[in-house]
């Protein structure tokens, strides 16, 4: 019956097999297509992923240097004397200071007009500074003394080329004349990029002032809450993570905890950030913008984490191991404790790293918690203040940056996330180190 | 006394205890060991946890019940001619709090002695000098009545600090006392600390209970109390939000509609890139692409997900804005105002999203029966056809739950949007306006120095509640498609 319905067909096929007909090159032509589809999605996610990394570092690169004045300054102890006779000191020190700069640059034979405001704009008030530095280092005096100053902002932008000529307008900040103090200065080589060492180490500075903000008191904060996180989230999850892997029963209750971890897990974070604000601030009157509390609700947020990937390496641990373990006399805790939990270890500590990361790049709960009101100007004095004191973190400090007003904090803001990301990276390599050092395949 | 001395003297009783309790248990059978019930450091254990446990149990009680009782008795002193018409019992509290805390600072600092700052009949203007001098921030009158409150609220938080301490002392001395008791060779002691690190575990696990416990807590009743001040109906029906802050409340629309149309709208666009490219790229990954391909591409695509949102939210604000700007600006063709938008914010949500569609996908395509495609090659399809009718269709319900939780995750979202959607709530249709949405207004409703007892605050707390509602309702909905699809081929 079939041979007959085959036979009937009455076009029989014309051509040789090696020949494709139309049929068979528009399916073939499908396929490359849908293939080709395939691929471009690749390349198109390969694509964004590299202009975000691009964009963040020559964004960011900026951020770590800065342009200093180079001053070679001698100051005799009868300058020192007259200056401290002056009734406006620090501005006496600051003349002293722009006769020797006038001086360097005639020996050069340039010929450049600038007075003490022009000086203010660039470099900031510097009289202060020299005359701290006196006061301090009163050996100097009569001495030549390399003073490098940081100039300001907007004349690293200048110097960057993020800002021109014809956009800037005249202000306080900056006159239109003064750039050609700072080319002459350039081509005199007395200022020059140097390493922002301040942007690492620093606290953050006023909204006037974004040469002077740094990263430093953030990554303290970022790091004390991160200890929060650790200490509090890995015994919990891994206490709990045994009792539903190895004891629990199978009833309601157990059902109950399964269901609230795994929806837990996908709370939006700034679902935590309101309990934070309503049961740590509102309820227990913890103080605010305090890493306790940043790292208490990031805990909370991390447990589902840490949890579900706990339970999968006390899973992966072959019940031969507890069936041994039992069979020589063990209880059942005590096989628990003394042998599969040091086995699953390694992937206990890559699961709990990797949601530390999490934690440390989130940013949303700490804005609730008042983490981001909060302007790092300080280091906190002590270990327990670390815990309490009012302080930021670095998405949070980020976040700051990022609101201002002025365009100058957008690179610091861009210089943060490198950091962060450096952070970041370093705890991902760790963990996956641990892994590929300790893990065990049965 | 410190907390933290109080946890490391219990801590230190239980050490001593476990010590102790070892050496009884073994000097109770002669120094043999083999005539003991369990090894001696379990003996310890007995002693160490029932030291420890209890003790730390009541301080943590202890610590969540006296702010509550001290609050409410001190806030019940305070005069009813101390609360102003335009202020409230809440917020006099608030002060009292501040007034307390002033004054302990200044104690601290040595510009009080003790006794003047607990003196109930100290001059007010001298204490207030004196707490402006040590760089306390009181408001301008600290009146009678607060100042004294405030002394009455320092005295018995500092009572309260001390009964505590001495409890829980006496608590882990008497419980290591018992365990010392029990120490005995035929005390079957593994068994007791076997009972009560299990407890401990049940605890650990219902932390997860506690929090989403905490959470729906927290949500509810200040959204009970937001409803008793603005009508429920208002808020879900309103076209309209705009908060005011000049006054408390009254003039306030808070519409809820604007907001959930910004979030969906931006949620749509962020599907809308990470969709497809998320699912091709999952097909090719995991039915094209070579081994080598895949060792290397797969990564690479989750290192997108690895990136923290803020980094996102900024290469919004900063990159993505402006280069839309510049195409749909002024300059080009004229549909976008600034650079936070719809699009904006949408098109990097999207990115963020990709690899996480394409790992579910690929877990759920990887999951389909190899035998499924054997049989649509036997038929001579092609490889594309085969996944097209046969791989995808079978993934489909998998496939679907992937996308609903993206979703959830899109509308959960929070940095890229506060940095890069814009904040006015808008009901348009033009992609590249600026909108806002839910979480955004989250944020921007409880930061700063908002009273929260107006109705502008705590707005917040039904955004969240919304919010909550609805991630839950997709998440749960996600888990049931996906769990119902790995039935059918289990």
């Amino acid at each position: 019956m079939t041979d007959a319905s085959l036979n009937s067909s009455d076009a029989p096929r014309k051509g040789s097999l090696h020949v494709q007909d139309a049929q068979t090159t528009r399916r073939n032509r499908a396929e490359a297509r849908f293939k080709g589809y395939g691929i471009a999605a690749i390349l198109v996610g390969l694509f964004f992923l590299v202009v975000l990394a691009v964009s963040i570092v020559r964004s960011g690169a900026p951020a770590f240097t800065r342009t200093v004045v180079d001053v070679q300054f001698t100051m005799s102890s009868a300058q020192v004397q007259a200056a401290e006779n002056e009734l406006f000191k620090t501005k006496a020190y600051q003349t002293a200071f722009i006769d020797a700069l006038k001086t360097q640059l005639d020996a050069r034979g340039m010929q450049v007009e600038f007075d003490n405001a022009a000086i203010e704009r660039l470099l900031g008030k510097i009289g202060g500074d020299l005359r701290t530095f006196y006061a301090e280092n009163p050996d100097q005096i009569g001495q030549e003394v390399s003073f490098q100053l940081p100039a300001s902002s907007r004349v690293d932008r200048y110097l960057n080329g993020d800002l021109t000529r014809d956009d800037i307008e005249d202000s306080r900040f900056l006159m239109k004349a003064d750039l050609d103090l700072v080319d002459a200065l350039e081509e005199a080589g007395i200022i020059r990029g140097a390493f922002n060492w301040t942007f690492i180490t620093g606290t953050d500075s006023g909204v006037d002032n974004p040469g002077g903000a740094g990263l430093g008191a953030s990554v303290i904060g970022s790091f004390f809450m991160m200890l929060v996180v650790l200490v509090l989230s890995l015994p919990i999850g891994v206490a709990a993570s045994i009792y539903l892997e190895e004891f629990a029963p199978q009833n309601k209750f157990t059902d109950l905890i399964e269901v609230n971890i795994s929806n837990l897990a996908a709370v939006p974070s700034i679902v935590f950030g309101i309990l934070g604000l309503a049961v740590f601030i509102q309820f227990m009157h913890l103080p605010q913008s305090a890493p306790l509390v940043g790292g208490l609700v990031l805990t909370l947020m991390t447990l589902p984490t840490i949890i579900i990937s706990t339970r999968a390496s006390l899973k992966s641990v072959p019940p031969s191991i507890r069936d041994a373990a039992l069979g020589v006399g063990a209880s059942k805790m005590q096989a628990v404790f003394h042998h599969v939990l040091p086995l699953a270890m390694p992937g206990i500590l890559t699961g709990t790293i990797i949601g530390l990361a999490q934690a440390l790049g989130e940013t949303a709960p700490l804005l609730l918690i008042g983490m981001v009101g909060f302007v790092a100007r300080g280091y906190p004095d002590g270990v327990m203040a670390g815990f309490t004191e009012a302080n930021s973190a670095m998405p949070a400090q980020i976040y700051t940056w990022a609101a201002r007003a002025d365009a100058s904090f957008y690179e610091k803001a861009w210089g943060g996330i490198i950091i962060l990301l450096a952070f970041l990276l370093t705890m991902n390599i760790i963990a996956i180190i641990l892994r590929r050092r300790f893990e065990r395949r049965w | 006394m410190p907390l933290f001395w109080l946890i490391l003297i219990v801590l230190a009783i239980a050490a001593g205890g476990f010590l102790l309790g070892r050496q009884r248990s073994l000097a109770s059978a002669g120094g043999d060991n083999r005539e003991l019930h369990s090894l001696p450091s379990y003996y310890g254990w007995n002693v160490a946890l029932k030291a420890a446990v209890p003790a730390m149990l009541l301080i943590v009680v202890w610590l969540l019940v006296q702010p509550l009782y001290v609050g409410s008795t001190v806030s019940s002193m305070i005069p009813d001619h101390a609360v102003d018409d335009n202020s409230s019992r809440g917020l006099v509290m608030a002060e009292v709090r501040r007034t307390a805390e002033g004054l302990d600072n200044a104690v601290s600092e040595g510009i009080m002695t003790e006794d003047y700052a607990r003196d109930l009949r100290a001059d007010i203007t001298d204490v207030t000098q004196r707490l402006k001098d040590a760089g306390q921030i009181v408001t301008s009158e600290v009146t009678q009545p607060i100042l004294n409150a405030a002394q009455r609220f320092r005295v018995m938080n500092a009572a309260g600090n001390l009964y505590m301490s001495i409890a829980a002392i006496v608590l882990a001395a008497l419980g290591a006392f018992w365990g010392l008791k029990e120490a005995h060779f035929d005390f079957r002691a593994r068994n007791v600390v076997e009972h009560g690190i299990r407890a401990i575990l049940v605890g650990a696990a219902s932390i997860a209970i506690l929090t989403t416990v905490g959470i729906v807590l927290s949500l509810v009743f200040n959204t009970i109390e937001f409803f008793r001040l603005y009508p429920a109906w208002d808020f879900f029906t309103g076209l309209n939000w705009a908060p005011s802050f000049s006054g408390r409340g009254g003039s306030s629309d808070l519409g809820v509609i604007p907001l959930l149309w910004g979030t969906f709208y931006i949620s749509i666009v962020a599907l809308a890139v990470a969709v497809p490219i998320g699912l091709f790229s999952a097909v090719y990954l995991s039915e094209y692409a070579s081994r080598r391909v895949r060792s290397v591409a797969k990564p690479m695509l989750e290192v997108l997900a690895g990136i923290p949102t803020i980094v996102y939210g900024l290469f919004a604000l900063l990159t993505v804005g402006p280069l839309l700007l510049s195409v749909f600006g002024r300059d080009g063709l004229g549909w976008m105002q600034a650079g936070t938008a719809v699009m904006t914010a949408g098109l990097v949500m999207g990115i963020m999203l990709i690899p996480f569609v394409s790992s579910l996908s690929d877990d759920i395509i990887n999951a389909v029966p190899q035998a499924m495609r054997d049989g649509s090659y036997g038929l001579g399809a092609t490889k594309s056809e085969t996944i097209r009718q046969v791989v995808l269709p079978a993934a489909l319900p998998g496939i679907v739950g992937a996308i609903l939780l993206a979703a959830s995750r899109a509308i959960g979202e929070t940095m890229i949007v506060v940095l890069g959607a814009g904040a006015a709530a808008k009901l348009a249709l033009n992609p590249f306006e600026a909108m806002t949405t839910v979480t955004a207004k989250i944020v921007s409703q409880l930061t700063g120095d908002a009273d929260f007892a107006s109705p502008e605050a705590l707005v917040a707390f039904a955004l969240g509640m919304t919010l909550f509602v609805i991630t839950l309702g997709l998440n749960v909905l996600a888990l049931y498609i996906v769990r119902k699809y790995r039935e059918q081929y289990e």
